[in-house]
């Protein structure tokens, strides 16, 4: 099993550290499975997780310029690692004008995935960053733990408002109520609503507008016959949403959400190279 | 004690301040024929730092008057209401022309008197304790090795290291590389951090704290720096020398001398033995000296084996050898525990000897406390009359004996 990569661009580095700085808001221990086209960073829905789940989507040629990857065997090429992403998010940090950063999976003391950064000095030779961020190996029997969700069988699918304004009302609203109820329609509008003993606020959205859901099997999605100026709801906990608000760096290309009414909220949001899911489940 | 700062030399002495501050509570003042000396020590006592200023720094300086009998003055007052006045330094910069400080002793207050602009004085009135003599045992001519570089060069390779880490392993390497490399507590199977409590007064040492194991990624990350010599101004290391210190407090040295645009000397020896960071300057001398961590096994450890529980070699071919680990793996049966493999030896630093050494100059009176054994960072370097040390932050390891004389 073994993994090498590396980075010689700045701006595919700087991208790529974004990236885990999302992830590591979001997740204390997340999944890094990688195959050979992709990398995947994966947090299932366990209890010590709030119940909450992830799975961001990456194409190493975006970022990579060398990748090498083999896996457990040969018909099973992947390898799935426990990391905690907050430490490779500080390795990272430091790295803003590298010259080159190479990650590789080793087994020191333990196994690692070791991040090397060579950094430009005044001297002859460069000065050189080691950080080994101790990893869990996964063994194949628990692979199947960590599946990509399938989307749920939604009520509604709206895009989402600027994530900005999202999070500076999401932020506020944090300070009156650990729960927050996210309600939406087919019309392209959206109330974000907390009611608390003493105060009940909500913020109106308007004209975000529908994607597009196009069915597996050629039919129009169940959300055809659905009444268009009716509401559906989910009722999640306020900080799980923060979390995700307050980690986004940059404005994805699309950003939307599908609310299964009192069940799930599944967030998804796009950039150019990555992919991002959030789920959410409702509280009753 | 009168003295006056003027113009820039504020903001000198208030970064001085703030350096300071990472030390220890409390100020020391102790004005000197040579100049004012500012200095600061921790609660255990491995840590101590003085900032010299010479008269030529001041506007004005009269250090007091001195007579065959009478010492001059010192005193020291909570570092918090020293700080307080020069908390912000834009502020400091940007609207304070002159400071003045005047030691009443019979008044018993210490005054500083801050002259800003638009003819606005603010003095503050601070409470002083008369005290002992604050001198840490040290000399920079035994230590072995020696590296000096400019503040920059240090700056920039502390930043990788996170803020919360507690030590720092310095050493050299092959090529005559220099490296910097997070020290971190391992036993042999088990790898988590394990911060020992300081005992409480009065009371014994907190027995070793109940180990729990570990889940697989309480590990901590390893950081590692390697430095090209010719980054520095000068280097004198033996081969295969290293010292362990806690970063924190240099960090705070590290400022001031980033900001003063001076370059800083490490002195070190031994492993135990503390380590001196000065800068020197025509109006200002500053010493750090940070007590290090020992290396138990050096002595009793073969000579083959020595090499291990130094910094390892920085190498670009890392073993690739997660083979035999999944092997391992999928045998195991149930959970990610993979087979213990530590490459860190077992390493239970024992203090060194204390051996104190008496300076001319000194002024102690009193025997040198007792040598509680089993601590951690030490005082190593305290012969004065001031209360034994308790232990450090760090990882203390079970104590056979406590203080005989704790503070009371």
């Amino acid at each position: 099993m073994r993994f090498r990569a590396k980075i010689v661009d700045l701006a595919c580095l700087n991208h790529f550290s974004r990236i885990i700085n999302t992830i590591a808001k979001l997740a204390k221990t997340c999944i890094l499975r990688l195959t050979v086209c992709k990398l995947y960073f994966i947090l299932s829905d366990k209890v010590a997780n709030g119940g909450a789940s992830m799975w961001c989507e990456l194409s190493q040629g975006n970022f990579f310029d060398e990748f090498q990857m083999e896996g457990v065997a040969a018909e099973h090429n992947e390898i799935y690692l426990e990391l905690v992403p907050e430490n490779l998010s500080r390795a990272l940090k430091t790295a803003q004008n590298a010259k080159a950063v190479k990650i590789k999976l080793t087994n020191k003391h333990c196994p690692c995935l070791s991040v090397a950064v060579e950094l430009p000095s005044l001297s002859s030779s460069s000065r050189i960053v080691t950080h080994d961020i101790p990893v869990g190996v996964i063994p194949r029997r628990m692979w199947n733990d960590f599946r990509e969700p399938s989307v749920p069988d939604f009520d509604v699918s709206i895009y989402l408002p600027a994530l900005k304004t999202m999070k500076s009302v999401v932020e506020r609203m944090k300070n009156l109520s650990n729960l927050i109820v996210i309600e939406a329609n087919l019309s392209g509008e959206m109330n974000l609503k907390i009611e608390t003993d003493l105060v009940a606020v909500t913020t109106h959205f308007k004209d975000l507008g529908n994607p597009p859901w196009a069915s597996e099997d050629g039919c129009e999605s169940n959300t055809q016959d659905r009444d268009l100026e009716s509401m559906a709801e989910a009722c999640i906990d306020i900080k799980k949403l923060l979390q995700l608000l307050a980690g986004q760096q940059v404005n994805p290309t699309k950003a939307l959400c599908n609310i299964v009414h009192k069940r799930i909220v599944h967030f998804i949001l796009l950039h150019e190279e990555v992919s991002l899911q959030y789920f959410i489940p409702a509280i009753a | 004690m009168k003295c006056v700062i003027a113009g820039g030399n504020v903001k000198v002495l208030g970064r001085a301040v703030h350096s300071l501050s990472r030390i220890g509570d409390e100020l020391y003042l102790e004005p000197t024929e040579g100049g004012l000396s500012l200095r600061a020590v921790n609660s255990s006592r491995s840590a101590f730092a003085s900032f010299l200023f010479a008269p030529l720094f001041f506007q004005l300086y009269e250090p007091g008057s001195t007579g065959p009998d009478t010492e001059l003055f010192r005193c020291k007052v909570h570092m918090k209401s020293f700080l307080g006045i020069f908390r912000s330094l834009p502020s400091l910069e940007k609207s304070v022309g002159k400071c003045l400080i005047l030691l009443k002793p019979r008044a018993s207050r210490l005054v500083l008197q801050l002259h800003c602009k638009y003819g606005v004085t603010k003095t503050h009135n601070l409470a002083f304790q008369e005290c002992e003599r604050l001198q840490a045992v040290f000399d920079t001519q035994r230590c072995a090795s020696r590296l000096c570089a400019p503040a920059r060069v240090l700056a920039e390779a502390v930043v990788h290291f996170p803020l919360t880490l507690a030590e720092v392993t310095l050493g050299t390497g092959p090529g005559g590389k220099i490296g910097l490399r997070n020290y971190v507590e391992e036993e042999a199977g088990e790898s988590c951090r394990v911060r020992g409590l300081p005992p409480t007064l009065g009371c014994p040492s907190a027995p070793h704290p109940p180990r729990f194991p570990p889940p697989e990624l309480s590990k901590t990350m390893v950081t590692e720096l390697w430095l090209a010599e010719d980054e520095f101004q000068s280097v004198a290391m033996a081969p295969g020398s290293h010292i362990t210190f806690c970063l924190k407090e240099f960090r705070g040295l590290l400022s001031f001398a980033e900001a003063s645009n001076l370059p800083l000397t490490i002195h070190f020896d031994e492993p135990g033995r503390p380590v001196i960071f000065t800068l020197d300057d025509t109006v200002l001398e500053v010493h750090l000296v940070l007590a290090t961590l020992s290396d138990l096994e050096s002595n009793s450890q073969s000579p083959s084996t020595n090499g291990v529980s130094h910094l390892p070699a920085p190498s670009d071919d890392f073993p690739d050898d997660l083979e035999s680990y999944m092997v391992a793996m999928e045998t195991s049966e149930g959970g990610l525990e993979g087979p213990p493999s530590p490459t860190f030896p077992l390493r239970t630093p024992r203090p060194a000897e204390s051996q104190p050494e008496e300076e001319e100059e000194e002024e102690e009176e009193g025997a040198v406390p007792g040598t509680p054994p089993h601590k951690k960072f030490r005082s190593l370097f305290f012969g004065s009359v001031m209360t034994p040390g308790r232990p450090g932050p760090a990882t203390s390891q079970e104590v056979l004996a406590e203080d005989s004389d704790g503070e009371s």
